[in-house]
């Protein structure tokens, strides 16, 4: 299914949150990762559950440099 | 020093808050925070790189500053309070440094919108401190949405160019039921240290420091100039005379 994720559209063959996270090589328990789908925040212990559907916008993001 | 500066129940011995962007390398920007002597520094929260990563902003700073995420750059409230939740979700902070640019150029507040995200996550349980201008109206607004201070910009992000408004600055300060955190537009330890005779609570600097000839000595000459500025206040300046007070007795002169 294509995804919108941090922008850019894809093809994706994953169904949750989590798998989505290690198919981009992220480790599902690093710290400071935060994710929304759809303009909401996926709590981390929800990761593992949270569905993706075709079309879903999904933000990934971390703390960077910043003034 | 003596007296702490509170922002919602959190107390500070330094009155200098931070940035983290900007340095040369990662080194100086530790090594300048240290020098500095802040306890409350700045993160932007940004997309992943979908390339890997490299070492976390959290990681080196390994938990020796309590770190305050912003909303650099969202130029809607909807972008914001995502911003915000996602900085509270990875950072596990209620705390934002709540910007809301209303033009790119000039990275202007939006007051409009600011007004209306900082209620919107004061209600969401945030502790928000909005970057904002200085306008005693605007500032009243915030704290009466019920931000935990108001961050007043000197002059233009970056630009330098000191405390444009000083008497709006200070009327702010005269005023303001919050803390009021000079944000934007320091130039260099002067403009820092006026900002705290002014009566402000606390300076906010970045790129003055970062981007300075000698960063680490600049990280310094803020702290001194925070701390400076804060002795002055509370000691009280003189008033301004048209005319030469001696300062020498005049009896007893040679010669008269």
């Amino acid at each position: 299914m294509r995804l919108k994720v941090n922008g850019v559209e894809e093809e994706f063959a994953v169904t949750t949150v989590s798998e989505l996270l290690a198919f981009r090589g992220i480790d599902p328990v690093a710290r400071f990762v935060a994710v929304a789908v759809n303009g909401s925040v996926v709590r981390r212990s929800e990761w593992p559950s949270k569905p993706l559907g075709p079309g879903d916008d999904v933000e990934i993001v971390r703390p960077f440099s910043g003034g | 020093m003596t007296d702490p500066f509170t922002i919602a129940g959190t107390s500070f011995s330094s009155r200098l808050i931070v940035g983290t962007a900007r340095y040369p390398n990662q080194q100086v920007m530790l090594d300048c925070l240290e020098a500095s002597g802040a306890e409350l520094v700045t993160a932007s929260i940004r997309r992943i790189s979908l390339e890997g990563y490299a070492e976390s902003l959290v990681d080196v700073l390994g938990g020796r500053y309590r770190l305050l995420p912003n909303t650099a750059g969202c130029v809607t409230g909807r972008d914001a309070i995502l911003t915000a939740e996602l900085a509270r979700e990875a950072l596990e902070t209620n705390w934002v440094k709540l910007e809301l640019i209303g033009d790119r150029e000039l990275l202007y507040p939006d007051v409009e919108q600011l007004v209306h995200a900082a209620e919107e996550l004061v209600r969401k349980g945030f502790t928000v401190l909005p970057y904002c201008n200085e306008d005693p109206v605007t500032c009243q607004k915030l704290a009466d949405v019920g931000c935990a201070a108001v961050m007043p910009l000197g002059s233009l992000i970056g630009s330098g160019m000191g405390i444009a408004n000083p008497t709006a600055i200070e009327l702010i300060c005269s005023r303001s039921p919050v803390p009021v955190v000079l944000d934007a537009g320091i130039g260099t330890a002067s403009d820092a240290a006026f900002a705290m005779e002014l009566g402000c609570d606390a300076v906010m600097v970045d790129t003055a420091i970062a981007q300075s000839r000698d960063p680490r000595r600049m990280a310094a000459a803020m702290r001194a100039a925070v701390e400076a500025g804060h002795l002055a206040r509370l000691a009280g300046r003189i008033p301004k005379r048209r005319f030469a007070e001696p300062s020498s007795p005049q009896l007893g002169l040679v010669g008269s």
